[in-house]
């Protein structure tokens, strides 16, 4: 039997064990336990070919889940066409109709809804106001930037108020300058509006800066849903680590589990101490990662648990920062970031520097070569 | 006043660029200048010697120059002055010496029947041997009274200009009256007209019959992956493979009356009388469709095919109907292929000529086929040209008219 699914007022949308297979041999999507809530920014972040486009598409119902159910506002959505779900999407190339103006498409969704004339046009041109296009209505989008059709997309997929908006990569198509002004653009709208995003991204970036949480894809599956502060500072896996964010990684075996920390051997026998994450018993393999900010060098690293000699190999310059490249305890690719203000002037390529960190911010995760 | 800027060499900037596109130029026109030349003989001369042939008319002016020459200041009131007769009885004695009197008298038998042997009778006479005191008036109405009758010399009159409506003016069922001005010709004389009237709507026919069959094949093969939609296609261009003779010859047998189609279905007992298919219009249509189909299916597909599928799931999203965003968004995106094809096969029609000719009655038989006529059998290269000529005309301001509304820029071939 089913259990009966209460009704959570918090909960816009939920995911109960979703499968998706396209070809009946392999599964696209996994498993899928997945609560949005309402008026949240969540993204769905993952590699490319990760299953993110294929769960929004479930949502929007433009797939069919193989298995599983999807509830919206605790109502069964499977077998809902998707013209009938009123969620808003935009799409990575806009989708914008070539043959209508921007007011024409805006108009679109308020037409087939039954809208009388002049509230259409208040309508289209208070979502056009909203992303500073009023100016526009009359153009054709071939006749737009990418950045303005950006704007048209998302007005389009706001302007018949829907409660749920999904977006697909929709700034992918834009330069580095103009996807963050856009990032920030978007999130103010959705503060203003209250409205729920599902956002799709494969930028760890553009996850970390727009959203509430963050549901970090990999083969199909949500290796941890969070937020981008606890992504961050405490990944539960070594997919997660690597994935988001510099790090730093080191392979050992764990000897010994206490008051959750671990003592783990290198590779080369020597012995530090980690936070156990992933490491849940003696003689398992693990991965450890610490971001590079966590390490410290020379006179700052005294006072660390966890002491090591390494080898300057290169110095990065980045304007504000520097990265020094060492070879520490067996990784030849050791990164340690520096503000330039704490550079020593003495230091050169081929030196050996004493650095260390604290036990709570080097993670033993699950192995990554296992 | 800037100096001219010069290059590192001292050379004015504007020369040295001049110069290097210069070569450029020259390389593109050397490029094109083959087929250039190509369509130059094969298509502008053709095309050029084909109008000047509808409206060429020398047969008359060359076999009788003097009767040409007077007859023009002939007021066209009663019968000619006798200076004309006598013009006449020497150019025919002269005609008749250097062979140009058949082609003369062919053209103006056209005009009224009979005029043929009243000039080889009358040439026969020639020269003039009058009695004393005769005129040569006189001296041609006892030849034959028919030189008596002023419609006999208003033909000539017509034909005493090196060039003559009269073939176009044939072949739209018009005739010079009198007084030169075009009218219908009697209701039983009239052929052209329809004839024109069926190749267009037999053209229309088929090319609404293409676009409804081929636009859903399009769409379906712009819709398949990839390597499947790559194999169907080659079964779409299969009919490229072979002869238009043979396909039709193919389609003859499968639909006459003993055809595979006709005794299969009497077989299995779904009719008990063979359906008359071939040399029917069904049968030039059937043939004509299955040949033109792949004109509107390829350009269709390939616009098809550039058409994102995210702006109908876009209209869906927004809360329209699949049906009815495929009708708003996805059609309308479609048009310049399906337009292009269109065109494509109609203008194609329009000239067929060998499956109407093969599958058809003569009751389905196109402009073409009277073209083919005139020129194969009955050596009316006037008519022949004439018919073509209003056939390309047709088609130009049909194309005219279509690109108006459709906007040529906007078509697409692929
Ligand atoms: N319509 C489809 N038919 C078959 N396979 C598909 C289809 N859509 C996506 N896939 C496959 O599913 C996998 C995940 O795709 P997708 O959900 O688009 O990933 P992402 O958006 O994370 O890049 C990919 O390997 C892709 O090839
Ligand atoms: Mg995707």
């Amino acid at each position: 039997m089913v259990p009966e699914v209460v009704p959570d007022t918090e909960v816009l949308v939920s995911f109960r064990g979703v499968q998706k297979s396209y070809d009946g041999e392999s599964l696209i999507v996994k498993h899928l336990d997945l609560d949005i809530r309402k008026g949240e920014f969540l993204t769905l972040l993952g590699p490319s070919g990760s299953g993110k486009t294929t769960c929004l598409m479930m949502l929007a119902g433009f797939e069919t889940p193989t298995h599983g159910e999807i509830r919206l506002n605790g109502a069964l959505l499977n077998h809902v066409p998707p013209h009938k779900r009123n969620i808003g999407m935009v799409f990575q190339n806009y989708a914008l109709f070539p043959h209508m103006t921007v007011g024409e498409n805006l108009a679109y969704p308020l037409k087939i809804r039954n809208f009388s004339k002049s509230d259409i046009d208040a309508k289209v041109m208070h979502a056009l106001s909203m992303v500073k296009l009023e100016k526009l209505a009359h153009r054709y989008p071939a006749q737009l930037s990418g950045g303005q059709q950006q704007r048209v997309a998302l007005a389009r997929a706001l302007v018949f108020n829907p409660q749920l908006v999904l977006m697909d990569e929709p700034l992918g198509a834009l330069d580095k300058q103009l996807r963050e002004h856009m990032q920030m653009e978007i999130k103010h709208i959705h503060d203003s509006l209250g409205v729920t995003v599902v956002y799709v991204t494969h930028d760890q970036g553009e996850a970390l800066t727009m959203s509430d949480r963050v549901a970090v894809f990999k083969d199909g599956i949500i290796q941890q849903i969070d937020s981008a502060y606890n992504l961050y500072e405490a990944p539960v896996n070594s997919f997660v680590a690597s994935f988001i964010g510099e790090n730093n990684t080191l392979e050992g075996e764990v000897q010994s589990l206490q008051d959750g920390l671990c003592q783990v051997k290198l590779g080369d026998g020597i012995g530090l101490t980690a936070k156990a994450v992933c490491a849940d018993r003696a003689g398992a393999r693990t991965t450890m990662s610490i971001r590079p900010e966590r390490v410290r060098l020379n006179g700052a690293s005294e006072q660390c648990a966890n002491r090591f000699q390494g080898k300057l190999q290169e110095f990065i310059y980045f304007g504000d920062h520097v990265r020094l490249r060492m070879d520490v305890a067996g990784n030849p690719s050791f990164i340690v970031k520096v503000p330039v203000s704490e550079l020593d002037g003495s230091w050169s390529v081929g030196d050996s520097i004493s650095l260390g960190w604290n036990p709570e911010d080097i993670r033993a995760l699950d192995p990554l070569n296992p | 006043m800037n100096a001219p800027l010069t290059a590192a060499d001292g050379e004015p900037l504007k020369k040295k660029l001049a110069r290097e596109q210069r070569l450029k130029q020259f390389k593109a026109i050397a490029l094109v200048a083959p087929l250039g030349l190509f369509l130059l003989l094969t298509f502008l001369v053709p095309i050029t010697s084909l109008l000047f042939r509808s409206v060429d008319n020398p047969e008359v002016v060359t076999a009788l120059p003097h009767t040409s020459q007077l007859i023009r200041a002939w007021d066209q009131r009663g019968l000619p002055s006798d200076a004309v007769y006598s013009a006449l009885a020497e150019d025919l004695a002269r005609a008749k010496a250097d062979g140009t009197l058949a082609d003369a008298s062919k053209r103006l038998n056209m005009e009224i029947s009979g005029y043929r042997s009243l000039l080889m009778r009358t040439a026969r006479k020639m020269p003039l041997q009058l009695a004393a005191g005769e005129s040569v008036r006189d001296h041609f109405i006892q030849i034959d009274e028919r030189w008596g009758d002023p419609d006999h010399w208003h033909a000539i009159a017509r034909n005493a200009k090196s060039w003559s409506p009269y073939y176009l003016y044939r072949s739209l069922d018009l005739r010079e009256n009198k007084s030169g001005v075009p009218e219908l010709t009697p209701v039983n004389e009239r052929a052209y007209l329809s004839i024109f009237g069926r190749t267009m709507w037999m053209s229309l026919w088929v090319t609404v019959f293409c676009m409804l069959l081929g636009y859903p094949v399009a769409y379906w093969l712009a819709n398949l992956p990839k390597r499947q939609s790559n194999l169907l296609m080659i079964l779409v261009l299969l009919p490229f493979w072979t002869s238009v003779l043979v396909r039709v010859a193919a389609w003859i047998v499968l639909l006459q009356s003993e055809g595979l189609i006709n005794s299969g279905l009497m077989a299995l007992g779904i009719i008990d009388h063979p359906l008359q298919l071939a040399f029917n219009r069904t049968g030039v249509y059937i043939a004509m469709v299955h040949i033109l189909l792949p004109f509107v299916i390829l350009p269709s597909y390939s616009v098809m095919k550039s058409i994102p599928p995210s702006y109908v799931k876009a209209a869906i999203s927004l809360g329209d109907h699949p049906f009815a965003a495929f009708w708003k968004i996805y059609f309308p995106q479609t048009l310049p292929g399906v337009a292009a094809g269109a065109l494509l096969v109609f203008i194609m029609c329009l000239g067929y000529y060998i499956t109407p000719a093969l599958l058809g009655s003569p009751e389905d038989q196109m402009v073409s086929y009277y073209v083919a006529f005139y020129t194969n059998v009955t050596i009316n290269w006037g008519m022949a040209a004439a018919l073509g000529s209003l056939l390309l005309i047709a088609t130009l301001a049909l194309y005219a008219v279509y690109s108006k509304l459709v906007g040529t820029d906007r078509l697409s071939l692929g």
